[in-house]
Formats: structure tokens, C-alpha cells, sequence
């Protein structure tokens, strides 16, 4: 599927329908019908297949996360704390910090198996093990780049260089939007920092800028500017509107640019976003064991608070949802780090997926749990700390088409490297573009000369993971 | 879209099957077919896609897609795939689709086997050059049917084609809508009421001619024009990466704007931009203006390997003279040879080369009043310092004596060449010359700990020299933003080689320097204290007074704080030994600030350790260059070199000390400038080596500087090599230089270029609209000294440009994009110009141009952690500051300021020619919503009520005008008026509150509430942010 870009008519919103404030008015009736369909850049798209999943919640945990301390259990390396990896293993290695010749350092935290499934989980994650028998861990990831930004973007545009899209604009470039009052992106952010590679995570690249994610915040005007200016009441709003409106048609039938329609409908939906974001945000309607199993708490901004919010955002149509946690780059501080980013997000992952199932969301709902990279088997500074590792480390996904119950590939007994069913992050999205019911060899953005996709030139989709 | 394609292939494909049962013949059926709808552009003038099929020969090699014809399989041949519509590419023919029967019958041909009789094989099969690689040529003009149309050349060829497609041109547009237009176009501001009362009272011939003179004149001008190349050149205000950390690199943008508005040559403005500092005699803005090749990103991430990230900036280099210059796709080539277009991997290395022998320099620079300041006080020291040689005539003998008692008073030192092993974010490059240079993350509070064996017996003291590095803030020696550093404290201990982990700490009896700069509190804005700690910097025993809070500080003034410096540390005791020893220096350097996700270190920069076994050493007093200079002989001395001798020695006679403090006053009167980002060749050169997949760690086969030979040949020359490089990239004879910045003039113009692809022409381009047309332009350029203004004269006085831009159903369909030109262009302008007409039609804009980027109103979180990655400094400007160009913006590339996101400006990701153009509520919530814009309704409305008039229908006609520069037509009116006076009774009812709505402090509160309403809908108009 490739579509050029529309030169000049291009990124127009929802021209099926006009809404409130005009009576109606179908501006697409308005339109000569070629147009209609190049100009409706998020008009709901099919894929080129049957889909499994329709929408995403992507649960970025930002800083590289330690398989080791996580899903990833090595009695070896354990065995060998305190010694030096085997000199063989660090033949071409490098690493952010440290010397790779670094003493290894065993895990920091005791495993277990849960559910039928009998997946090893740590300590840390007492939710996520309760949830074992619902999603797909996949302990053989590999990326290409161990710096937090490259890394970063590698795993949200599939290149370590700036510049690509994201794979959500990817996704609403491929699909379109289905919600009439939100965007149908959005993107949360919570933890000490915020994202490494900034906007560029969930930028447009090259795609129309209308595909970009659109930053969420979980207190105060959910969206920038969504609130009336100061003396500005609900009626002059709409009465502002109204009078906009009206004077646009006016140009409109004069110089006959489908442009004005379009922005007659944006400006409708901004005002319909200005009613449905706040009541989106609204987590104080959900009852107290909804809340509870979150561990929400209304008003005060948290992990938990957005993993509420993308499900509420679920529910309205919204296809995309990225929530960046910046928490997990435990250089030193690994184990209270750790505990500390667990006891902030394990609850509410667990409790999410646990929550869509419940509604039967879950099924066209794909989850994916990860960060841009893992952690050294070496140790970093005294005993409590692992650099970045790009080499091996573990993601799950549940929901969307996905087997549950099962664990995918492995690392060897250090958790240094892959040794079965290697997980490229361009496989990983080969896979999620499968379940959305994309070929991503297919799903191309003419740009420069050549036609670009998510997976550039690579890419396999993971059979095993398919339900 | 898709599946209405789906059930069209479907259709078609039916169709097929109930005709291919007939014989298809070539000569009566398909060749005529060919000749009518393809030849034109595949055929012997021109193959586009390198493509013709007018020979059989060729058709069956195909073009830039292969399998044009696959015998008996019409579903993998190109050519039935392109006239059906169902391949991923282009629908052909361009002009218009082949009827449905037109389309079964070739693929009855194909299916029946493609016979092409070898009678009507055609007799030239060769392809010529893809027209954007052969050097543009003026054609002559068309010959069109209307001539009373043309204005000038620019109309003959876009009426022909109208012509040719059966079109006519729209009326010209009505005057004060083409005066917008024009100012829009040429200034990215809207006329001002008394400029088109003027314009449309001045009636005449000349007019409109006066007007294009009157907006190229400008100053304006360059900024709106400098805003696209900017683009273009990727620039931004910050790091980009992670950190994102501010950046000084506005001189550069300044260079931009006023390159375009002096009408630089185009040649010469990319000459500057590539090899401006290899010039002759090279000024400062020949420096700043490589600044272009510098807009790359830097990623100061704890984590990296600099090289890896040079490299990733090299290639940003690149993909930026590529795009911007070359109008060329070249990045593909950094890892395999060129898909399409015949660019090879080993020549991008080679073009690579050229630019691959460049330190990453940072310079101060000034404006021109503070270079006009610079020359009075140097120019004041040098008449005092003549005053001294003239008033003592015997000055030249006493120098020489004073040379002979200084030339033997220095010590042996031996170079200790420590080494970092702790893990650290701070990166350490070891030079040749045994200096260790700072580089990557900075931490603004650490104790550097390094580590140097040596087999020295004795050592009475250390010398730690901190030099200059073009890489350094403003040259060093610190990485502080102005290039200093502040060393806390420096320790030494000492330990047996055989028994390392037995370190004694050694003790100082004296530290001398050349520099000690009187006690100073720590600049708390430069290097903040989350406590509001007290911090103190000055002379050298600072650093071993064994407390923290008192630091050696290199810094004594703007006049002299850049040049190498240098400490002794004489030891109490001796080390004497009769074994190797491993000495561990710490170097604490704890006087930064304390967020190091800003340029808040004061770190060394490059610095380099030595000990002697002397006694009695301390500091040499004298500068490194004047120390250097006394091993010259006097008789082979320059007069620059015997000047500083002289101007060194001056301050060592005690009688002068009146005018040495003359001198000193003077030197501390010095302003501070500010930084920039630049290139500046370096003295050795690098190695460049083809990159294996592009990876910094496969470095293959040795490459030399050369340019790719499917374009025009370099011409010999004894300048550097990035030197000619530039000169080539605009070469007269280059066949893209010229042709990419016509197209992208002309696409800001049109919304679409000539080639609507204007960051590619090579194969993969859209081929052009009107090629010739392209091509003339070009040369035209070209023969015009490379004007840019002469190009804007010609396309704004065109007939094509000045068209009416209405349009009606049948026209928007047959012409979506309004590649024919039959109507004046109708875009919504650019983010900047969108805000900018806000500020300028409610009087707030402040015009000044240049300098520092300003800090408008925006969100205070949007600069904190968890939306920043670190926090960041965000001075919001009060009063005019807050209303100045939107180009003036400061640019965080991971944090774009947010109206100016919304409504699609490039972050500086990558060099971006085409922005894309969207329509989305977010723009609608920021015009409505946004602070700034509220502050523009009000003063739109006061400025109304003070300016407008009396009656309400003036009013409303003021400020419609102020705002879409027409006046209303009744029905427009007539709604403003309704709008007026339904909040006028709701204010007057109490349901609005006329204070919070129209402002604090106006004499007529409620009027003021009822016309900022009225203000805020004029605002948030269509036609308000659009260019028609």
C-alpha cells in the first residue's frame, strides 16, 4: 500500500461529517468525489488483511530495564558473580560505561514459576505473575544501538537516526482514525525524566504531520490549550464557533477551496475535544475497585493513572496509546531502582491487562510491555548496578492476536546474548503490523526517491507468537 | 481509497477476460496506442523513468522498474500494471487514464505473448541521461494562442500547457488580494492598512512593480525567505539527542537573513556555507556561515563513543548538502551503492572525504557593535603601547636583555601521560602530545581520579598546562560555556608500582600560575546552586587550600580568558624513590552548577600533566606564544610575533605600571560575545575510509576526495579540498544546483515545485510540470549573478502567479493540486507566518531584527521532567520580547514550541525542504485558546477601539482589515455586528465577565470584552491564516 503524499491538499480531518454547530451540514457532499478520498488523510482505513488486534497500548518502559532482575533468570550467572565473562563473549563488545571486562554480577532477585504456563518471573513483578497465563514473553530481544536516545528511537521508528516516523504515525497513516474527538495517538509520559529522544519518539518523520502523537498529561488540561481562555465561557465559545463557521462558508462558497471545509471540521472537532478529553480524564467515575486494581488515584499524576487513561482512551476509539515511563537505567541503585519502578508500574500493567480481558478488550487490544534495551551481565560501579545492553533482553506482549501463556526464545546463561528465536525490533514490528493486519513490506511512504516502511529492509514477522 | 482500487482491478480484470479472447495486434492495435498516449514521454525527446517505447529494444529492457513487459504474464508486467492502476507506483499515463477496453487490449497483447514485430522495432533504443543530471538549457519560448497573456517568459510556458490541456488561466486577482498575496510571499507579513490604501490610491502602470521593489527592499525579506533556507539547513537552538542542550548558534541564522537580504549570490551563499571559513582572509561571517554544516545533532549522552557520533553528524552533513544543495537523495549510498540513481558507495565516501577534514570548532563572535568596540580598545592599547615605545627610545635593547635573562629559566618537566580507567560519562581523548581532552557528557560535579606510572626518582613538583582546543567552548581551555574551567582541587597520591593499592597522599608546600584572577563569587546564573551555596573563584592556592568550596579559576575577563594557562604545584616533600611509582591524580572539579542536562560544567577541557625533579619551579610567567616566540631569532621574527614579546615584556616594567593599568581597564572593558558553531580545517588531515553498511567500526578501503561522475567534472584548482567541493556544488555546469532552488522558490510560491519531489530530482523524482519552464528558470538564475531577488521579481510579476485562486468543483477535480497553474495559488501560510499575522494585525509584533532567540509565553511543564527529559531553562520574555518574529523562537528540537508544532514546522531533525501542510484541531485549539493569541484579540480589540473609528460598522471594517487586509462584504459585516452585540448583553446581563475577558485596566471595560470577542473570530478565520 503505497499512497503519495497529497501536495497540496493534504491532512484534513473528518470530512463525513460536519456535527454539531452548522446543523449538520455534510461538507464532503460539498466536495467532487475524487477529492473526498484524497483529502481525508484520517478517514478509518482498512488494512490489507483481516485484522487481529484494532488498537495498541504500547508500555514503554524508557532507560533499559534489566531482564536480568525481570523475566530473565540466570542461575549461572549467579554461579559466577564475581568473576570475569568468558573473554570469547566480549570479542567486538562495547559497552556505554564500563570496561566490558567487568566482573559479572548475579541476579539480584528470586524467580518463579506461575500459572499453567509456569513462567519464570521475578519477585518484583507479583502482578505480572498473576497475569503469566495471559501474555507472551519474549526473552530473545536484540537491538542496535545502547545509547538511550538512538536506542530510543530504534525501537519507536525502527532506525537509530532521527528522522523516521514513529511506528504509531505509521499505524494511523496505514489505518486512519476512528475516533471523531480525540486524536487517534496519544501519548502519556511519567517518571523522573521524560523520553530521551523527546518528541522524535512519537513524531511523524516524514509522514504528514497530522499522523504524529499527540501529548497527553494526566493533570491539569489534558491536551495544550484545551481550556477556554480567561473570561471565555462555554456558550461564547460556541457562539465564537458558530460565528466562525458561518463566516468560513462564506469564503467557502466564494472561492471554493475544500480546504476551508476542512478546517470548519477541525475546528468542530477541537471543540468536541474540548468536552471529551476532560470527561476522558475523568478516572474519579471509575468505581473504587476498578481504581483499586490500578492503584489509581484521581489527581495525582502516576504510572497508574495512564495505564487507567489508555484503556478509557481505548474505549473511545483511540488506536495508539504510548505511555513512557523514564525510571529504568539503574547504573548503580539496581536494587532499590528496581524496586522502586516495579512497585510504580507492576500493579497497573497487571491490572490493565486483567481489566481488558474483563471487557473483552483484550482480544483487539495488543499490549506491548519493554524498553529500548537491557542491562550488562557485568556489574557497573560496586555490586548494585548494569550498563546498557543491546545484545539480549526480554518484552511481553499480550492481547491482539497474541498466544498467551508462552514464552518466547532465549538467552544463554548469561543473559549476554541470544542463542533461539532471536527478536530483532524490526521483527517486533514486523509482528505488530502483522497482528494489525499490515504485510510491513507493504505498508511504504514514498519519500526521497524511495519508498520507506517501518521495518526498512528487514524484518520477519515472529510465527511462535501468533495466536 | 484501497478498496475502491481493489474493486477497479476487479472491473478491469473482467473486462480482460471477455477480450482477450481476439487477436491483439501490434501494429494496428497496440503501437498506435503507444505513439498517442506514451511516446511523449518515453519515447525518443525524452524517457522519463529512463523508459521508451517506441523501440522494441528498449521497451524490453525497461526502465528504472524492470519487467515493463514480461511475455504471456501481463499481471507481472510493468506496463499493464501502470495503464490498470494497480501497481504501487503512479497510475499512467500521467495525462489521463486509458479507456477500460484501451487497457484489456494491452493486456490481450501481453497475454498472447507481447509479439512485437521485429519490422516495427524502431530504430534508436538509447536513453538518454535522466533529464536532472544534464545541464539545464533555456528552450525557446512556446509558441500559445492567447499572446496578449504573457507578462513574461514564466506565462508562455505555463499557458501553452494550459493550452495544450484545454484550459484557460483565471483572471488576474483583485488588487488588495494580490497585495496581500505579494507581502505574504515576500515578507511573511500582511500589508498594514496604510500600505494598501496607498497601493490602491497610487493606481498606475507601476504600481504593483513599486510594491514587489518596496517588499524586496525589507528587511523583512530575509527574514521570511531566511526561514525556508533554515529549513532546509536543519537549524535549531539546541543539541537534539537526549540532553538536548541549548546551543549558541543564532549568528548563523543572522548570516541566513542577511545573505538574503543583501541578495547574496546563490553560488556564493552555499560557497560560505560549506567552505566560508577556507576563504582568503576569511571574516568572521564567512566563518559563521559553515554554522550550516554545524546544525547537525550532538548526542551528549553518558554512554557514547564520540567517533560513533561524528560520524552519525557527518552523515547528517550529508543528507543536508544533498538535499539542500545537490537536490539529491545520496544518503542510501552510505550503505550500499544507489538503488537508482548511478551513484556508487565508494563515491558518497568520496564526497564524504571532502568535508571529513574539519575540527568541530566553537568560536566567539560579535556583532558588529561589539566588533566596533573590540577595534577601539585594541586599537587603544596599541597607541599606548606605541606612546611607550616612542616616549623610550631604547625599548629594543632592554626587550633583548630581558630575553637573554628569561630564554634558560625554565625547568625540565617530563610528561606524565595519566590515564582515565573509571567508568565515567566524561569521555577522555589522549593526544599525541600527551593533552587529554574533555569530550561527551559533562558532570558538572565530579572528581576526575587518573592514574600515570612513571620511572622518574625524583619529583619536586607537577605542572598541570590547560590548552586550547578548536573543539572546545569558544577555543578553552574549560568546557564551561566560556570556555573555562574552575579546578577545586588537585591531589596527588603516590604508591610503589609493585604494591599500587599503597597510596600515600603527597602534600603542597606552593602553587604558582600565570593567571590568578582576583577572588570572585561563583556566577550563580552560569553555574547554579540548587542551595543557593556560596562559591568562590580566584588565584591558584584555591587548589590545594584543601576546601571546596574555593576554586583556581582560569577566568580573567572576555579579553583574555581563552588562552592556554598553567599551575605548578611544588610538593613539600620531594618524592624520592628508588622504584617505578603510579601516581593518581584527582582533579575535583566540583564549581559547576548542578544540572548537567544543561551547559551548566566548568570542567577542564584539554589540559596535559608534567613533573620535574628541579627545585624551586613555578608557573613560567610568560604566555606559551611568547615563550615560543623567544626560540625564534629576532631578525626572522613577524611584527605580529615581536608585538606580543613586546606586549608581554611592557607589563614586567615596574615604571609603566600607570599604562599597563590603562591597558588592563581597557582589556576588561572588553564585551562578551558570544559562540558559534563552525567548521575549521584542521592542520592533519583525516583518513577517510568507505564504511562497510555504514558502521564506524567497518571502516574498508581508503578513499580520496572526489565528486560522483554521473554528475559534471571538477574543475582543477590549487584551493583546498572543501573549498572546491563548494565551488563545484554550484558550478555553473552543475545540472541540479540551479534547478533545486528555482523548484523550491517556486513550491513556496505554488504549495507544489516544478518537480514536486524538490528534496530529490534525481531518477526517482516526479518528473516535472512544466520541464522547460523548470530549465529556463534555471539558467535564468544562473545568468543573473544567481539572484534570488531577480527571481522573485520575475515569478511575482508573472501572469500565472498574479491569477485569481478561486476554483470550482470541475477544476479541483481535474487539478487537485493546482499543477496547471489555471489559478493563483490559495495555501494556508507557514507556522511562523500563522502566528506572525496574529502579532502584526493586533499591533503587538515587535519588528527588531536579529540577535538572541527569544523566549515567548508557553507552559512552564512543558520544560520539566516527565515532558522534558531533564529540565531545561525557559526565560519567558514579559512585554515586547514575548511579540517578536516567530523566527526569533528559540528551537528545543526535542521540544518544539507548541504553536509552531501544531501548525507544522520542522524540528531540525534533518534538513527538511517540503513541509507538509495540515488542517488539525490542534491548530484550532492554540488560535483559540492559546495565551499569546488571547493577548493578540485583546490588543487587536483595543487597537480597534483607539484607531478604528467611531461607529461599530467601521470598527468591524478596521479590524477585518487589519486582519485579512480586504474589507468585509456586508453579509461579513453584518455577522461580526450580530457577534457584538449578543456579548455586548451578556456582558452588560453580568454572564460575562468584561474584565477577565477583555483585560485589566481599560476605561471601558465591557467594550473592550465585546470587541475582543469580535477580535478573537477575525483571528480565527480561515482567510486570516491563509494565503489567497
Amino acid at each position: 500500500m503505497t499512497r503519495r503524499a497529497p501536495h497540496q491538499i493534504a491532512r484534513r480531518w473528518f470530512l463525513q461529517n460536519c456535527g454539531v454547530g452548522l446543523g449538520s451540514i455534510t461538507l464532503a457532499n460539498l466536495m467532487p468525489p475524487a477529492l473526498q478520498a484524497a483529502v481525508d488523510p484520517l478517514a478509518a482505513r482498512q488494512p490489507h488483511y483481516a485484522p487481529k488486534a484494532k488498537n495498541v497500548i504500547f508500555l514503554f518502559m524508557a532507560g533499559g530495564p534489566s531482564h536480568l532482575e525481570l523475566f530473565d533468570y540466570k542461575p549461572r550467572l549467579a554461579e559466577f558473580d564475581g568473576t570475569l565473562p568468558p573473554a570469547k563473549l566480549l570479542e567486538g563488545y562495547r559497552a556505554a560505561f564500563i570496561n566490558p571486562n567487568s566482573k559479572l554480577l548475579g541476579p539480584k532477585f528470586k524467580f518463579s514459576r506461575h500459572g499453567e504456563s509456569g513462567a519464570e518471573i521475578s519477585e518484583l513483578l507479583p502482578h505480572t505473575a498473576e497475569i503469566a497465563d495471559d501474555i507472551a514473553i519474549v526473552k530473545s530481544m536484540a537491538t542496535d544501538a545502547f545509547n538511550h536516545a538512538p536506542a530510543q528511537i530504534m525501537m519507536n521508528t525502527g532506525s537509530p537516526q532521527f528522522g523516521r516516523p514513529s511506528m504509531g504515525a505509521w499505524l494511523i497513516y496505514g489505518l486512519g482514525s476512528e475516533s471523531q474527538n480525540l486524536p487517534g495517538f496519544v501519548v502519556f509520559s511519567s517518571g523522573k525524566k521524560g523520553p530521551s529522544g523527546g518528541n522524535s519518539n512519537w513524531g511523524a518523520g516524514f509522514l504528514p504531520t497530522v499522523y504524529q502523537g499527540v501529548p497527553f498529561r494526566s493533570s491539569g488540561d489534558p491536551v495544550l490549550y484545551l481550556s477556554n481562555p480567561e473570561g471565555v465561557d462555554a456558550k461564547l465559545q460556541r457562539d465564537s464557533l458558530d460565528t466562525i463557521s458561518r463566516l468560513n462558508r462564506m469564503r467557502l462558497d466564494t472561492v471554493g477551496d475544500p480546504e476551508i471545509s476542512t478546517r470548519i471540521n477541525s475546528f468542530e472537532m477541537a471543540f468536541r475535544m474540548q468536552s471529551s478529553a476532560p470527561e476522558l480524564m475523568e478516572i474519579s467515575q471509575e468505581p473504587k475497585h476498578v481504581l483499586d486494581m490500578y492503584g489509581a488515584e484521581p489527581g495525582k499524576p502516576s504510572f497508574a493513572n495512564n495505564c487507567l487513561l489508555a484503556r478509557r482512551l481505548v474505549e473511545r476509539g483511540v488506536r495508539f496509546v504510548q505511555l513512557f515511563h523514564e525510571a529504568w537505567d539503574q547504573h548503580g541503585d539496581l536494587v532499590s531502582g528496581l524496586t522502586e519502578n516495579c512497585k510504580a508500574t507492576d500493579q497497573a500493567c497487571a491490572a490493565l491487562v486483567k481489566d481488558l480481558k474483563q471487557r473483552g478488550m483484550l482480544d483487539d487490544t495488543l499490549i506491548v510491555w519493554g524498553g529500548e534495551f537491557g542491562r550488562t551481565p557485568m556489574v557497573q560501579g560496586g555490586s548494585d548496578g548494569r550498563d546498557h545492553h543491546p545484545n539480549a533482553f526480554t518484552m511481553w506482549l499480550a492481547g491482539g492476536g497474541i498466544k498467551p501463556g508462552i514464552t518466547v526464545g532465549e538467552s544463554d546463561d548469561l543473559g549476554f546474548n541470544v542463542v533461539a528465536d532471536g527478536v530483532h525490533v524490526h521483527d517486533l514490528h514486523a509482528t505488530l503490523l502483522h497482528l494489525l493486519g499490515f504485510d510491513h513490506t507493504k505498508l511504504t511512504y514514498h519519500f526521497q526517491g524511495r519508498d520507506y516502511r517501518l521495518t526498512d529492509v528487514h524484518g520477519q514477522v515472529v510465527e511462535k507468537l501468533l495466536a | 481509497m484501497m478498496r475502491s482500487t481493489s474493486i477497479f482491478a476487479a472491473i478491469l480484470v473482467l473486462l480482460a477476460w471477455t477480450s482477450a479472447s481476439a487477436a491483439v495486434e501490434f501494429e494496428r492495435d497496440i503501437q498506435p496506442l503507444l505513439q498517442r498516449s506514451c511516446h511523449g514521454c518515453h519515447g525518443e525527446a525524452q524517457q522519463m523513468g529512463q523508459l521508451r517505447l517506441d523501440s522494441k529494444a528498449a521497451a524490453f529492457r525497461g526502465g528504472v522498474s524492470k519487467n515493463t513487459l514480461v511475455p504471456g504474464k501481463p499481471d507481472q508486467s510493468e506496463l499493464y500494471l501502470r495503464v490498470a492502476g494497480t501497481s504501487s507506483q503512479v497510475r499512467m499515463p500521467m495525462g489521463g487514464e486509458l479507456a477500460a477496453e484501451e487497457i484489456a487490449l494491452i493486456r490481450g497483447w501481453i497475454e498472447q505473448g507481447a509479439d512485437w514485430p521485429d519490422t516495427l522495432a524502431g530504430t534508436g533504443s538509447e536513453v538518454n541521461k535522466h533529464w536532472g543530471f544534464v545541464r539545464p538549457q533555456k528552450a525557446p519560448l512556446p509558441h500559445v494562442r492567447q499572446k496578449d497573456w504573457p507578462a513574461n517568459p514564466i506565462d508562455y510556458f505555463v499557458l501553452a500547457r494550459l493550452e495544450t490541456e484545454g484550459l484557460q488561466p483565471a483572471p488576474e486577482a483583485d488588487e488588495v488580494k494580490l497585495l496581500r498575496r505579494l507581502s505574504l510571499d515576500l515578507i511573511g507579513l500582511p500589508p498594514t492598512i496604510e500600505e494598501t490604501d496607498a497601493f490602491v490610491a497610487g493606481r498606475g502602470p507601476d504600481a504593483y512593480r513599486k510594491q514587489v521593489e518596496r517588499l524586496l527592499n525589507s528587511p523583512h525579506y530575509g527574514e521570511r525567505w531566511g526561514r525556508h533556507w533554515l529549513d532546509a539547513a536543519r537549524y535549531a537552538d539546541s543539541d537534539g539527542f537526549e540532553k538536548d542542550k541549548p546551543r549558541r548558534v543564532w549568528f548563523y541564522r543572522d548570516w541566513v537573513v542577511n545573505a538574503l537580504n543583501d541578495d547574496m549570490p546563490y553560488d556564493r551563499f552555499v560557497i560560505e556555507q560549506l567552505a566560508g571559513d577556507l576563504l582568503p582572509n576569511a571574516t568572521q561571517s564567512q566563518k559563521v556561515a559553515t554554522g550550516f554544516l554545524r546544525n547537525s545533532m550532538i548526542n551528549e549522552e553518558g554512554g557514547i563513543n564520540p567517533e560513533q557520533f561524528r560520524m552519525e553528524a557527518m552523515f547528517d552533513r550529508m543528507d543536508a548538502v544533498g538535499t539542500a544543495v545537490l537536490g539529491l537523495t545520496v544518503k542510501c549510498a552510505q550503505c550500499h551503492n544507489h538503488k537508482y540513481d548511478p551513484l556508487t558507495q565508494e563515491e558518497y565516501y568520496r564526497m564524504f572525504a571532502f568535508l571529513n577534514n574539519a575540527h568541530e570548532a566553537n568560536i566567539a563572535v560579535y556583532t558588529p557593535e561589539q566588533q566596533e568596540e573590540r577595534s577601539k580598545i585594541f586599537g587603544e592599547i596599541r597607541a599606548i603601547e606605541d606612546g611607550l615605545q616612542r616616549r623610550n627610545p631604547g625599548w629594543a635593547d632592554r626587550v633583548t636583555a630581558w630575553e637573554e635573562s628569561v630564554r634558560g629559566d625554565q625547568r625540565e618537566w617530563t610528561l606524565l601521560e595519566p590515564k582515565h580507567e573509571e567508568p565515567s560519562g566524561q569521555k577522555y581523548h589522549y593526544y599525541k602530545d600527551g593533552s587529554i581532552l574533555a569530550q561527551g557528557y559533562a558532570p558538572t560535579r565530579h572528581d576526575l581520579k587518573m592514574e600515570a606510572k612513571t620511572g622518574l626518582r625524583k619529583i619536586s613538583a607537577f605542572r598541570l598546562e590547560l590548552l586550547n582546543d578548536p573543539a572546545l567552548p569558544l577555543g578553552g581551555p574549560g568546557r564551561s560555556l566560556r570556555g573555562t574551567s574552575a579546578l577545586t582541587e588537585f591531589e596527588v597520591e603516590v604508591a610503589p608500582a609493585s604494591d599500587p593499592e599503597e597510596r600515600k597522599k603527597l602534600k603542597f608546600e606552593q602553587a604558582t600560575a600565570d593567571v590568578n584572577p582576583p577572588l570572585r563569587e561563583l556566577d550563580l546564573f552560569l553555574f547554579p546552586d540548587k542551595e543557593n551555596k556560596r562559591r568562590i573563584t580566584g588565584e591558584v592556592d584555591f587548589a590545594i587550600d584543601g576546601f571546596e568550596m574555593s576554586a583556581w579559576s582560569t577566568d580573567n575577563g572576555p579579553a583574555r580568558r581563552n588562552q592556554p594557562r598553567k599551575a605548578v604545584f611544588r610538593l613539600s616533600k620531594p618524592i624520592d624513590v628508588d622504584e617505578d611509582v603510579v601516581l593518581t591524580f584527582h582533579l575535583v572539579q566540583k564549581h559547576g552548577g548542578w544540572n548537567s542536562d544543561d551547559n551548566q560544567n566548568n570542567n577542564l577541557g584539554r589540559f596535559r600533566l608534567s613533573a620535574t625533579t628541579a627545585e624551586n619551579a613555578v608557573a613560567d610567567p610568560l604566555p606559551a606564544d611568547v615563550r615560543s616566540v623567544l626560540s625564534v631569532a629576532s631578525g626572522n621574527r613577524t611584527q605580529d610575533q615581536q608585538r606580543a614579546v613586546f606586549s608581554y615584556w611592557r607589563t614586567t616594567v615596574p615604571e609603566w605600571s600607570d599604562a599597563n593599568a590603562r591597558i588592563g581597564k581597557l582589556l576588561e572593558s572588553h564585551p562578551e560575545g558570544s559562540a558559534q558553531l563552525i567548521l575549521s580545517e584542521r592542520d592533519q588531515p583525516r583518513t577517510t575510509q568507505l564504511l562497510a553498511r555504514g558502521d564506524f567500526l567497518q571502516p574498508k578501503d581508503t578513499v580520496e576526495p572526489g565528486t560522483p561522475a554521473f554528475l559534471h567534472p571538477m574543475p582543477a584548482s590549487d584551493e583546498p579540498a572543501r573549498l572546491r567541493f563548494a565551488r563545484w556544488a554550484v558550478d555553473a555546469e552543475s545540472p541540479t544546483a540551479a534547478r533545486t532552488i528555482v523548484n523550491r522558490i517556486w513550491q513556496s510560491y505554488f504549495g507544489v515545485g516544478l518537480v514536486s519531489t524538490s528534496e530529490n530530482l534525481g531518477t526517482q523524482s516526479e518528473a516535472p510540470s512544466h520541464p522547460k519552464l523548470l530549465d529556463w528558470l534555471a539558467v535564468e538564475l544562473m545568468e543573473n549573478n544567481w539572484s534570488r531577488k531577480h527571481l522573485h521579481r520575475l515569478i511575482v510579476t508573472s501572469k500565472a502567479y498574479r491569477q485569481s485562486s478561486r476554483s470550482g468543483p470541475e477544476l479541483l477535480t481535474r487539478d487537485p493540486d493546482n499543477r496547471l497553474l489555471a489559478r493563483g495559488p490559495r495555501l494556508r501560510v507557514e507556522a511562523e507566518i500563522v502566528r506572525d499575522i496574529a502579532l502584526s494585525a493586533s499591533g503587538l509584533l515587535d519588528t527588531r531584527l536579529g540577535g538572541p532567540p527569544v523566549y515567548p509565553p508557553a507552559p512552564e511543564f512543558l520544560f520539566l521532567p516527565p515532558v522534558s527529559y531533564g529540565p531545561k531553562r525557559w526565560y519567558t520574555e514579559s512585554g515586547q520580547g514575548g511579540y517578536r518574529r516567530s523566527l526569533y523562537t528559540f528551537r528545543y528540537r526535542s521540544l518544539p514550541y507548541p504553536i509552531l508544532d501544531a501548525f507544522d514546522a520542522p524540528n531540525g531533525d534533518a534538513a527538511c525542504v517540503r513541509r507538509t501542510r495540515s488542517n488539525t484541531p490542534l491548530q484550532a485549539l492554540a488560535t483559540l485558546n492559546e495565551p499569546v493569541y488571547m493577548e493578540a484579540a485583546r490588543a487587536l480589540a483595543r487597537r480597534t477601539l483607539a484607531e478604528g473609528g467611531a461607529a461599530d460598522r467601521e470598527r468591524i471594517n478596521y479590524a477585518f482589515r487589519l486582519c485579512l487586509t480586504r474589507e468585509p462584504e456586508p453579509a461579513e459585516s453584518d455577522e461580526l455586528l450580530a457577534m457584538l452585540e449578543r456579548q455586548r448583553e451578556r456582558i452588560a446581563s453580568g454572564e460575562l465577565d468584561a474584565r477577565r475577558l477583555g483585560g485589566e485596566g481599560a476605561v471601558n471595560a465591557a467594550e473592550l470584552a465585546a470587541w475582543t470577542t469580535v477580535s478573537r473570530v477575525l483571528l480565527n478565520l480561515d482567510e486570516t491564516i491563509t494565503k489567497e
